[in-house]
């Protein structure tokens, strides 16, 4: 009986083999077919035939790449990335290049661009002499490009007391920081707000837990302000802190300073803005008190001189107009592009994203780049060398 | 002695009779074990290579020291042990009472139609997503415990040093209530099946004494029940040492060691993922590797105690087990 079953299956099944594998090549030549479509389409569009988006010129450049790769791969800090996620988006309809960004951290885009998985790295720190060791090691000379900057709100939660309505100094926030400062009623605090009803509260200092660019210029301007802070607890993407609870990202921040009276923190600006936040106004190096605006924030990069290779914190800023609390964050790309094709792509889009990229920044709660930092990462664009050749080409 | 002998020999010739299948299993089954072998070997080779720059500065001094500075490279995971082991503690101890609760209820008391719907109702919350749990912790949790629970804890029990400090609503007890959240169905789940598995002539036995329902829950039925008990606490105390993003959204991360629940602490499993994404230099990276492994070992510590526990809390005698 069973043997009669399985033999009548087998017949049933064996004519069926053969249609069943036409409908598969069919299947997989259509497919084929549909995808040397889509290159056909791509390489179009990145050969530069002639097109309306290729008339487009940056300071005398075009926007696409002639030659370029069409696909790229970044990696590295997470601050930047919901204008670099902007970017990608438009450049990526403009000129065909799907640029895949992983926002890990300032930390792993730093070795995974020492390690060459990506074609560059993001990271809102400057890289340490040992990390730059590292990565000229394993590809020659990197270098750092700015892209765009943002700054930080100190925000905090006293009940009667509104934005812009408290006012601080460096060193007097170097030493809440530092826990030497415990109460709202301090008469360090209270000799820069006069007219303004403080509490006799407790303060809560709250900071990141998870190591982060943020705290990276938050300390950075701690330690130009204060010498005890640079001593006890000096700057980095995570620090000792002398005293204050830690919360996760610039959100959990946000979210402890909203609820907590009492509490002190800081947030990158455009957290402090959803958030509704309370922020103070920072007195900058010239004595001048200021809101954490975008403004301000490009001002912090302009009138100081911004060195060649773009490695310069400009936290506590000269500029009589300036905020204090602002960074750069920085792409991080090999002077020599080890591949032609993709260091052409890498170069336009960089171009592009330091021009007409920098029109989606103010939307974002980033900074657009100053003037002078725009000159100087034209400059650091312009090296990036392809062979013998350039990779930015008209 | 002699049938045993033929009995071996007639598996042995059949085995060999049939090579393929047998030799196939056999392969399937051992490579299956030895793999699971292999991966755990190699973790730990890989966590143990990782942290050999961590090893080679700080020897065991990592494990005794107090302060983890990035900035001056000085890493000691003292207060990383406290802080995970202390949490755990506390969500055990707010946990195991009302698991133990429930599953007798789901065991014993519920009316049948229940028993079902409540037991899935708990193992959904096993099903909450760790995160979501942290932001519930964050924005509805911490609120609570800062007032009214610490605020009438300070108040009145102020003089116990569980009790003193800064009262943010962050610390050790928030941690604690969100890993009694985790664990409670784990735990809740295996007990119950612990107690169904206790043969209803035990019951019987003390409902004939004339027993009431508490006399034969608590007389016959839990001292039965007691190693597996232990078993179902341990579980879920393995589950809350490791657990990572809910608690690290609510423990205040501070690397200090306070007798005060209402303190900010941290854990090997919060550091790690909070600071690993942005260890920039590699003894960093090491040293976060390192706490990674002791915390491994800590899970194998505890595995092994709670073994050596149930094993001597094991008194029911064999015949009665059956």
């Amino acid at each position: 009986m069973k043997q009669i079953e399985r033999s009548a299956i087998r017949k049933w099944h064996l004519p069926f083999l053969p249609g069943a594998a036409l409908v598969a090549a069919a299947l997989i030549t259509l497919l084929l077919a549909a995808c040397s479509d889509d290159d056909n389409k791509s390489s179009a569009g990145a050969n530069g035939t002639p097109s309306s988006v290729d008339a487009n010129t940056l300071a005398g450049y075009p926007a696409c790449a002639t030659g370029g790769a069409s696909a790229l791969t970044g990696a590295g800090a997470t601050f930047p990335f919901p204008l670099y996620s902007k970017f990608i988006d438009d450049y990526g309809k403009l000129c065909s290049v799907q640029i895949n960004y992983q926002s890990i951290g300032s930390g792993g885009g730093i070795r995974q661009i020492t390690e060459k998985t990506v074609d560059f790295g993001g990271s809102d720190g400057i890289l340490t002499d040992a990390q730059e060791q590292a990565a000229t090691a394993a590809g020659g000379s990197i270098m750092h490009i700015a892209m765009t900057s943002g700054s930080e709100a100190v925000v905090f939660n006293l009940p009667g007391i509104n934005r812009s309505q408290l006012k601080l100094d460096g060193p007097t926030l170097a030493d809440i920081y530092l826990g030497k400062i415990t109460k709202w009623n301090d008469p360090k605090i209270a000799a820069l707000n006069q007219g303004v009803n403080l509490p006799n509260a407790d303060i809560a200092v709250v900071h990141r837990s998870d190591g982060s660019g943020t705290t990276f210029i938050f300390t950075n301007y701690l330690s130009k302000v204060s010498t005890e802070w640079e001593s006890k607890a000096g700057f980095a993407t995570s620090v000792n802190w002398p005293v204050g609870i830690g919360a996760q990202g610039n959100e959990g921040v946000a979210g402890q300073v909203r609820q907590l009276p009492g509490a002190i923190g800081y947030v990158e600006l455009a957290y402090a803005k959803q958030n509704n936040l309370a922020w103070a106004q920072m007195k900058n190096k010239a004595g001048t008190y200021l809101d954490p605006t975008l403004e301000a924030t490009t001002e912090s990069a302009s009138g100081v001189t911004i060195p060649a290779d773009m490695k310069i914190l400009i936290t506590d800023s000269a500029n009589a107009k300036a905020y204090p609390i602002a960074g750069f964050t920085w792409v991080l790309a090999y002077v020599n592009q080890p591949d032609t094709a993709k260091g052409k792509a890498l170069a336009h889009f960089l171009w592009w994203a330091i021009h007409d990229g920098q029109k989606f920044a103010t939307a974002l709660d980033y900074a657009p780049l100053s003037p002078d930092s725009l000159k100087a990462a034209e400059a650091q664009v312009m090296k990036l060398m392809c062979g013998s050749a350039p990779c930015l080409a008209k | 002695m002699n049938l045993k002998l033929v009995a071996t020999d007639t598996v042995a010739r059949r085995a060999g009779s049939l090579p393929i299948g047998d030799w196939l299993f056999r392969g399937v089954v051992y490579g299956s074990g030895l793999a699971l072998l292999a991966v755990m070997v190699a973790m730990v080779y890989e966590l143990a290579d990782g942290a050999r720059p961590s090893f080679a500065k700080f020897g065991f001094g990592f494990l005794t020291g107090t302060t983890w500075d990035p900035v001056k490279e000085v890493f000691g995971a003292l207060p990383l042990v406290y802080g995970t082991i202390v949490s755990s503690i506390v969500g055990l101890v707010i946990a195991v009472p009302i698991s133990i609760g429930t599953a007798i209820f789901l065991s014993d008391l519920a009316p049948a139609w229940l028993r079902r719907p409540a037991s899935y109702l708990i193992e959904i919350i096993a099903a909450i997503p760790s995160v979501i749990l942290g932001l519930w912790g964050l924005f509805v949790l911490v609120p609570i415990v800062r007032d009214p629970i610490q605020k009438l804890l300070g108040d009145n029990l102020g003089f116990i040093p569980l009790f003193e400090g800064p009262r943010f609503g962050l610390g050790v007890l928030s941690a604690g209530i969100i890993l009694a959240i985790m664990v409670v169905p784990i735990i809740t789940a295996v007990s119950r099946d612990i107690f169904l598995a206790v043969p209803n002539s035990q019951r019987e036995a003390m409902i004939a004494l004339g027993a009431t329902r508490w006399e034969v829950i608590s007389q016959a039925v839990i001292p039965y029940a007691r190693s597996g008990l232990i078993g179902a606490g341990i579980l879920g105390f393995g589950r809350a040492i490791g657990e990572t993003m809910a608690v690290t959204m609510v423990i205040g991360n501070g690397f200090k060691i306070s007798p005060s629940l209402f303190e900010p602490s941290h854990t090997i499993a919060s550091a790690i993922a909070s600071e690993f994404s942005e260890a920039t230099y590699d003894l960093y990276i090491a040293a976060l590797v390192e706490a990674g492994l002791v915390l491994m070992a800590i899970s194998l510590i505890i595995n092994i105690l709670a073994r050596v526990l149930v094993g001597t809390l094991v008194r029911v005698p064999a015949t009665v087990r059956e």
